[in-house]
């Protein structure tokens, strides 16, 4: 790996990202949107809107940095810039941590905006600290960006990207705790739920709901979703081959 | 004269089709050498084992003194695929300073590429908004930054203005007098005659190898294209 080399990708990424302007606005502004139309579901802020929204604040980074990464890489493999890079000094790491640091960075852009619109707008209410929530949503983006590009080695079109979503996301949001707490769950499905790093997410964004200081949970369940997100990163380098049949 | 790639015995399988039968063949060093065929023949497959990026089922390829591949070369190997395989959503200038700091070099190596290929003046253009001649001319750029030793380039010229193919052409020549190799795939046979040297493949089997003259000559007619249909001929009378 080489710094030069990861920062210099990062940048290119970041650079296609600007020339698309209307991408940066869908990023950026969707979520509040969503949130929005959660607290009026919810008749304005209340302590439904409370859990529901701040398990949104993990998610939404979550889905929609999975579905850019996977559409992003697989316009690599397709268009054979992949080849190529694979063909220079890049190495594996450079290009995935690559993509990893510049759609991080690009959640938390978007979680910032996120988070003040739920706080400030919205009256989100939380015992714990808002710099917190920013903290897991953007590691809880770096998931997404891994399991995307671990994902996208096994897409050959748009088609079959988009279709990783339900497969991979969806299991992950049902049995997350959000729509029945985990406890009540019946044991294989609680063993599943435990196995699925968005539980993790979920329930480190539930203690910062809770506690007015970071708990140990917390940190534990962040470590959690961290090392996911490295474990799915190596798993996508061993899907990057610089010899292909 | 020293060889800058060396194939032997090269053989490569897709799914359960044989795409190279066993080809052998050198490309010296400091020479345009043309890989001419017809579309279908297997050009791109050779060219993608030259660079490493080819799984081979046997055989042989050295490029510069070391296995086809191999970290080292990743330097000093340029390759320019057929499709252009640059970023359409950045501009020129961006695609060719990514590309340089890969290398390890800066912009200005970067910009030189850019103006070498005639595209200084659609540098900041986005390679989406550019016509399919330019874009190629985009990736080209992106190989020749920083002058590495062994060049490869599939069909670098198809779609370019005539003027430009010119051009393109002697600047190739240009490199291969400064010390870099080319190999150059084409389809044209209108090309083969800017070549130091041809390797000339139909399906998957080399059928001639030599300067120009000496292909005129061994196949008795001062018209490659001609001298191209002539080889076939042999070659299948041989096979049958």
């Amino acid at each position: 790996m080489s710094v030069s080399i990861t920062l210099a990708t990062t940048g290119r990424i970041l650079r296609q990202l600007r020339h698309d302007r209307r991408t940066v606005a869908l990023l950026l502004i969707v979520p509040s949107l969503l949130l929005s139309l959660l607290y009026f579901m919810y008749d304005n802020a209340g302590p439904t809107f409370d859990r529901i929204a701040l398990v949104m604040l993990g998610v939404f980074p979550f889905v929609i940095m999975f579905l850019v990464t996977s559409i992003a890489m697989l316009r690599e493999r397709t268009t054979g810039t992949l080849e190529r890079l694979l063909t220079t000094p890049l190495g594996k790491l450079d290009l995935l941590f690559g993509y990893g640091f510049a759609f991080g960075l690009a959640a938390a852009v978007q979680g910032g905006i996120t988070v003040a619109a739920a706080y400030w707008l919205l009256g989100l209410d939380t015992a714990g600290g808002i710099g917190l929530v920013v903290v897991i949503a953007v590691v809880n983006a770096v998931l997404g960006v891994a399991l995307g590009l671990f994902c996208s080695a096994f897409a050959r079109t748009e088609f079959q990207a988009v279709q990783f979503l339900p497969v991979v996301v969806i299991p992950q949001l049902l049995l997350c705790g959000l729509f029945v707490p985990r406890g009540q769950m019946s044991g294989w499905l609680q063993a599943v739920s435990d196995a699925m790093p968005l539980s993790y997410a979920v329930e480190a964004l539930a203690e910062v709901g809770a506690h007015p200081d970071a708990t140990a949970t917390m940190w534990r369940d962040l470590a959690v979703v961290a090392g996911a997100a490295i474990i799915a990163l190596v798993l996508a380098a061993a899907t990057l081959r610089r010899r292909t049949p | 004269m020293e060889s800058a790639v060396e194939v032997r015995d090269l053989v490569v399988e897709r799914g359960r089709r044989r795409v190279l039968h066993g080809i052998s063949c050198a490309v010296p060093a400091g020479t345009v050498t043309g890989l001419l065929g017809p579309s279908g023949s297997g050009k791109t497959t050779l060219i993608r084992a030259v660079v490493g990026a080819q799984v081979v089922a046997s055989g042989s390829v050295t490029v510069l003194g070391q296995p086809a591949g191999s970290a080292a070369l990743r330097r000093t190997v340029g390759y320019v695929t057929q499709a252009p395989s640059v970023y359409a959503d950045l501009s020129v200038r961006e695609n060719a300073r990514y590309f340089a700091t890969l290398y390890g070099l800066g912009a200005a190596e970067a910009d030189r590429a850019v103006a070498d290929v005639g595209l200084a003046d659609a540098a900041g253009q986005l390679v989406g908004n550019l016509s399919g001649g330019q874009r190629s001319r985009a990736s080209l750029a992106c190989a020749m930054i920083g002058s590495p030793g062994v060049l490869l380039l599939d069909e670098p010229t198809v779609g370019q203005d005539p003027v430009l193919r010119a051009d393109l052409w002697a600047k190739f020549h240009a490199l291969a007098g400064a010390g870099t190799t080319l190999l150059v795939s084409s389809h044209v046979m209108d090309e083969a005659a800017r070549c130091d040297r041809l390797l000339l493949i139909r399906d998957g089997r080399l059928i001639g190898d030599g300067t120009p003259a000496a292909i005129r000559a061994s196949a008795g007619t001062e018209d490659l294209e001609d001298a191209f249909l002539r080889l076939i001929r042999r070659h299948e009378e041989v096979a049958a």
